[in-house]
Parts: C-alpha cells; sequence; structure tokens
C-alpha cells in the first residue's frame, strides 16, 4: 500500500514535468549560464592578448562584491558599485604592471602559476581586510521576497539585473572590439602578436588594458550576483572553475562562444537536478569539460586554424 | 672569575631558585585541558568556546578558586583537525598531566580522542553535537551540546501540530548536514511524516533554485534544511523568489543573527530549534535557566564586544559542570567523574543536566526551543 502511495509523484516527476516546472529550470539555467558567461568572458579577453588563462578572474568577482558591499555602507548603491568597479580595474593594472610585466621569463606557463599564486594571495588578503562572514549587496529593486512571475515560472527581479547587465556588457565588448581603435589592436594581438608589434601596436599596454577591462567586467558581474549568491572571501575559485569550463567549452578567446558555452552549461545542470542527484550538479561542468578536450578540443565555435596558431 | 661576574652568577642562581620554589608553593592550581578549533572553517565554533572558557575560569579564579584550588586553562587549537585533536590530547595527558579535558569542538575529533581519554582515565567534556560521543557510555567522557535527534523530534512536533505529513529535505554534504539527514529520515516515519525528496548540496552552493522547484513540483507541506553553511540564507531567498509559501524549517545551525541578516524579509517565518540562549531576554522569570544565560550573555558581551552564541555556551556548560564536580568532590579524578554521573537539576546555558551513569549529555527533549524570526529577530515560536 506505502510503496503504491509512493510510486505516481516520483513518476510525474520525471515523465510529465509541467511547462512551468520546465520554464523555471530553464530560467534558472539560464541565470547561472550568463554569471559563468561573464567569468568565461574575463578569461578571453586577457587570453587573447596574453594566450594566459588568469586564474584569479574568479577573485575579481569576488573582490567587486567585496568593495561595493564595504562602499554601500557610507553611500548608495549605485555610486558603490561604480567606485567598486573602478577599484577592482586599477587592481588589475597593477597585478599586470607588478607581477606579469616584470617577468624574467613571460613564458605562458610561468604566468599562469603566477596567477594562481595572485588567486591565492587575493583571497588571503581579502579574509584579512574583511573577515570569513558572508557578506551581500542589497536587491537593486524590489527586495528579497519580491517574486515575479513570469509565464507561471517564478524569478526575482535580480535575475532580471542579471541578464540585463550581461547582455549589456557581451554587447559593449562586442562594439569596442569592432569599432575602437584600441579594441582593434587588442583584436590584432589575439590575431598575432608578432605581427601586431610589427605594425607598431604597443602590445604591452594591451595586456595591461585587457587586464583591466576583465577586472572590471569581473567586478560588476560580482556586483549583480551579490545579492542572489552572497559574497564571502573565497567564493572566487567556485566560479574560476565554472567560467573556466565554459570558456573552453565556447572555445577559448572566443566571447560568443563563451555565452553559448554558459548557456549551455547551465542549463545542464539545472535540467539534471530532475534526473539525478543533486550532489552530482558540479560533476557536470567537469564532464562536460573532459568531453570536450578528448572530442573537440577547440571548442564549440573556435576554429581549427586558429587553434593551431596557439600554443595552448 | 672577576668578582662582579660572580655576583652576576650568584644573582641569577638566587632568582632561578627563588623562582623555582614559588611555584612549588603554587602547586594547588588544577590543570585543565581546551582544545578548540579557534581557527579553520569551524572557527564559529571554537572561537566563541575558547573566549567563554577562558573568561569563566579567570572568574573562578577572581573568587578564590574552587575550594581554594585554582584553575589553570591550557589551551590548544586543533583548527578542526582530529589528527592535530589527537595529538594535542595526548600531550595535555602526558606532558601536561591535565585533570580534564574540555572541548573539542567539532564531533569528528571528538570522536577520535574519546579512547585515548578512556584509556587514560582524564575526564573529557566535549562540546560537540553527535550522539556518538555518549552514546555507548564511556565511563570519562561526557558531552555538553543537545542531540542532533531532539532537534529532529521537535521539528517533527511543530509538523505533527501542524498537521504536515509530506516534507522535502535539503541538507548540505558535510558532516553535520549528513548526520541531521540521517536522524530526520529515521526519525520522520515515527511522526507519521513522508519525506518525498532528500538531497544533499555542496557546501558551498549559491543557488538552489533547481532543487527547491523540484521539491514545490512535488507538494512538498514543508522543506527542511540542515546545514551550518551560508546556504542557510540563499534556501529561504530562493524559496520566497519562486513564490513557494511553504513553511522552512532549519536545524539549530540557524541560531546565528547573520543568517537572518543575510536572508532579510526571506527570513521571516523560518522555524527552528535552538537553545534558548537567544531567546533569554524574554524568558520568563521563573524559568530555571534565565539566571545564568542573563549572567553569561551580558558577561560574555561586555568582555568581548561581541554578541554571544550557543556554542560559546556549550563551553560554557562544560566549565560548569566540571566546576560543580571539584566543589563537591576535591581533586580526585574518579571521584569528580562520580560527582559530575551525580549531578542533578544544573541549569546551564543549554538546558537543565541531570546526569546518571547511563546518560553522560544530561539533557533532555525539553532543552531545545523553537524559535522562529520575527522582525529580523529570534524569537519564540508558538502554535497558532
Amino acid at each position: 500500500m506505502k510503496a503504491a502511495y509512493q510510486t505516481p509523484p516520483s513518476c510525474a516527476d520525471h515523465n510529465d514535468m509541467s511547462f512551468e516546472q520546465c520554464f523555471q529550470y530553464i530560467l534558472s539555467g539560464v541565470t547561472n549560464g550568463s554569471i559563468y558567461a561573464i567569468v568565461a568572458i574575463g578569461f578571453n579577453i586577457i587570453y587573447n592578448t596574453t594566450g594566459i588563462i588568469n586564474f584569479a578572474q574568479g577573485e575579481f568577482l569576488m573582490l567587486g562584491g567585496m568593495t561595493a558591499v564595504s562602499f554601500a555602507s557610507i553611500m548608495p548603491l549605485p555610486l558603490a558599485i561604480i567606485l567598486s568597479v573602478a577599484v577592482v580595474s586599477i587592481v588589475g593594472v597593477l597585478i599586470d604592471m607588478i607581477f606579469i610585466r616584470r617577468m624574467k621569463k613571460p613564458s605562458i606557463l610561468n604566468m599562469i602559476i603566477v596567477t594562481i599564486g595572485l588567486s591565492i594571495m587575493i583571497r588571503e588578503v581579502a579574509l584579512h581586510v574583511w573577515d570569513e562572514k558572508v557578506r551581500s549587496l542589497p536587491y537593486f529593486t524590489g527586495n528579497e521576497v519580491t517574486s515575479i512571475n513570469i509565464l507561471g515560472a517564478y524569478i526575482s527581479p535580480q535575475v532580471l539585473w542579471v541578464l540585463g547587465v550581461c547582455g549589456v556588457i557581451v554587447l559593449f565588448l562586442g562594439l569596442f572590439f569592432k569599432f575602437t581603435l584600441t579594441g582593434r589592436s587588442m583584436r590584432a594581438c589575439a590575431a598575432n602578436i608578432t605581427a601586431a608589434r610589427l605594425c607598431g601596436i604597443n602590445t604591452r599596454n594591451m595586456v595591461t588594458i585587457s587586464f583591466m577591462l576583465s577586472a572590471a567586467i569581473g567586478a560588476l558581474a560580482g556586483c549583480v550576483i551579490s545579492p542572489i549568491t552572497q559574497t564571502q572571501y573565497d567564493s572566487g575559485a567556485p566560479l574560476a572553475i565554472k567560467g573556466f569550463t565554459v570558456a573552453i567549452l565556447g572555445g577559448l578567446g572566443n566571447s560568443t562562444g563563451a555565452v553559448v558555452g554558459g548557456i549551455v552549461i547551465g542549463l545542464l545542470e539545472a535540467f539534471s537536478i530532475s534526473v539525478m542527484p543533486l550532489a552530482y550538479k558540479d560533476a557536470i561542468a567537469i564532464a562536460v569539460l573532459l568531453v570536450i578536450l578528448f572530442v573537440r578540443p577547440r571548442g564549440l565555435l573556435g576554429k581549427r586554424e586558429e587553434a593551431g596558431l596557439k600554443e595552448f | 672569575m672577576s668578582l662582579k661576574k660572580f655576583f652576576a652568577i650568584f644573582a641569577c642562581l638566587t632568582f632561578l631558585i627563588v623562582s623555582l620554589s614559588c611555584k612549588k608553593q603554587e602547586e594547588k592550581t588544577l590543570k585543565i585541558g581546551a582544545i578548540f578549533s579557534v581557527t579553520g572553517g569551524a572557527s564559529f565554533l571554537g572561537a566563541p568556546e575558547l573566549k567563554t572558557a577562558q573568561m569563566l575560569v579567570d572568574e573562578i579564579n577572581s573568587k578564590g578558586g574552587l575550594n581554594g584550588v585554582k584553575l589553570e586553562l591550557i589551551a590548544k587549537d586543533s583548527s578542526g583537525s582530529p589528527e592535530k585533536a589527537i595529538s594535542f590530547a595526548k600531550q595535555l595527558i602526558e606532558e601536561n598531566k591535565v585533570f580534564a579535558i574540555i572541548g573539542p569542538s567539532t564531533s569528528g575529533e571528538t570522536m577520535k580522542i574519546k579512547s585515548i581519554c578512556e584509556d587514560a582515565k582524564t575526564i573529557l567534556i566535549s562540546c560537540a553535537a553527535a550522539e556518538a560521543i555518549v552514546n555507548p557510555v564511556a565511563k570519562y567522557v561526557f558531552k555538553t551540546p543537545q542531540k542532533d535527534s531532539y532537534a529532529a523530534m521537535k521539528i517533527f512536533e511543530v509538523m505533527k501540530k501542524k498537521g504536515i505529513t509530506r516534507i522535502g529535505v535539503v541538507a548540505s554534504n558535510d558532516g553535520f548536514g549528513l548526520a541531521g539527514k540521517g536522524q530526520l529520515e529515521k526519525i520522520a516515519p515515527l511522526y507519521g511524516v513522508k519525506i518525498l525528496i532528500g538531497e544533499v548540496y555542496d557546501k558551498k552552493s549559491t543557488d538552489l533554485t533547481g532543487v527547491l522547484t523540484k521539491l514545490k513540483a512535488r507538494k512538498v507541506q514543508a522543506v527542511v534544511n540542515w546545514s551550518i553553511v551560508p546556504a542557510q540564507s540563499i534556501v529561504a531567498k530562493n524559496m520566497r523568489q519562486l513564490n513557494m509559501k511553504e513553511p522552512l524549517f532549519q536545524s539549530h545551525g540557524f541560531g546565528n543573527i547573520k543568517y537572518v541578516k543575510e536572508a532579510g524579509k526571506a527570513a521571516e517565518g523560518i522555524i527552528f530549534p535552538c537553545g534558548r540562549l537567544l531567546i533569554a531576554d524574554s524568558l520568563p522569570d521563573n524559568n530555571p535557566q534565565k539566571k545564568v544565560l542573563m549572567k553569561y550573555k551580558k558577561d560574555y558581551e561586555s568582555k568581548y564586544g561581541e554578541e554571544a552564541s550557543t556554542f560559546g555556551g556549550h563551553a560554557y556548560d562544560a566549565v560548569i559542570i566540571l566546576a560543580e564536580a571539584v566543589k563537591k568532590a576535591g581533586t580526585d579524578r574518579e571521584k569528580a567523574r562520580e560527582a559530575i554521573e551525580s549531578i542533578n537539576g544544573l541549569a546551564g546555558t543549554g538546558g537543565v543536566f541531570n546526569f546518571s551513569d547511563q546518560d553522560h549529555n544530561g539533557l533532555d527533549l525539553d532543552s531545545f526551543a523553537m524559535l522562529t524570526v520575527k522582525n529580523g529577530k529570534f524569537v519564540q515560536y508558538e502554535d497558532k
């Protein structure tokens, strides 16, 4: 009798997923996916000018959230966010000026190891500047209990902010790389750094700008997601792992690929919950990463010739 | 050797002898070892515990000690590592020859040193929650926090009154979460409650809308979250964002006002079991715990300038239990151990302790109160 009672709901759970539930998963997947995409775009910008993966990218998000929370206690929220983005950009510039630029042997491997060290250092500094406690920014619109109904699925208004800001960042970067001289110089670096140097582009400055840009984007993303995910001194690393997976999936250096990859991973994670235990959620991204590395190392949207030119 | 040098050495020697003999005269101190995870992941337990124990020992000494015997606290920071706890326990027992050990802060550490203390016939009063510490009973091992199973029972009692029979459980993927989930699953049938979905999440999770959507689709009547991580606030926020109106129950891990602040408005109405420290102000005067709770809260908050927590309270209880035993039985270990077993009606921060040779926790179901959040504050939960 008991067993008979239990069977129907579990069937309903797996097979007849209602439209609302399905849509809710899609929204949840797209939200997380766009956060991953932003982190991946940060990876890509630096990868394009230097050929390295900056493992401190997650820490930029954490720093952005933390500084904004501190500023928000003494000034209005929009100003706090702008200031925090500025501060973190400066941190990005300093990282390049102090560590990357001065390296005696700037090989790919050395630079990557430096960024790993930096990520650990930034985390420890944050632990000392702030503490181990969790912080979060207030919701930009509404509050913790505000809920918007979209076609039977419910989301927080902050989710719209996350999606909006991600969209704006992608759009802005697209325009920047296409129409400004700096943006085009950076693209030139990405295509072929020696050729770019021969054309008179100051590639070192382009590296600095790329660090500044990805720090700024990271900080902005860190602020927007802070009300939902909360910020802690060590919340950067998990984001960096997901972002890295997404960057590889989409094709390293390819911003459109990052968006596609982010949403794919986000959706996979969201729907996985309905068929397997929640505990495996984080394994999905890693599994996808492995499959991609075996089957299509250049990523979904990466080009074979382009990948062949890169060292890493 | 010049005369000057001779005098210098002579002076040194005299000083040494005098200081040595001074130490001999002070031998009436009783050494108490303390192993707490003051740093590391469990620092929110160990840090207030050490501060509390030190404060209480200082207070006892300033009042002339226990029947003239002063206490000396030898504190060790295990940073939550069972390996360190083992070596510190051995050091305290063999080198420092302590009378008793209070702590460790976590269940994993306590279980590792349980037999060490038992073999060395050294009293251990643990500040960790797991039931296995005192079940089966070890002669020399006691613990002060309430049992996990009591927290689960308290939650189910409220559910029964509310007529809730179909629930969903989410727990963090760590020792605390898994132990709690196990207790909930074991006890639920006794109260006629069915756990439709039980899931664990990574302790660093930042988004739980997925699993909550699943719970929502299964039409659970209530959600229980069992963890000590920041996700406690995220569960609350995610539920409200998904427009879930079902009541949210949390474990005693929620007894920290910072999680309420993080969850903001979404924390309103969360129901959870907890010691009475958090609602000490609003207890009626005839409550046996009122006096000790108010004293601890006032002393701790004025001394350290931070809010007292139930975790620090576990160390408070450990020290007063030990003090009570020494006052009664003196400094003989075996007699003191028997004295602890005979403690009856001792009001501590965790509840009223009634030990026996079978019960080395001494607390009953009533040591937990059900609390809820109202206007951003903890208040006693009342059935509607």
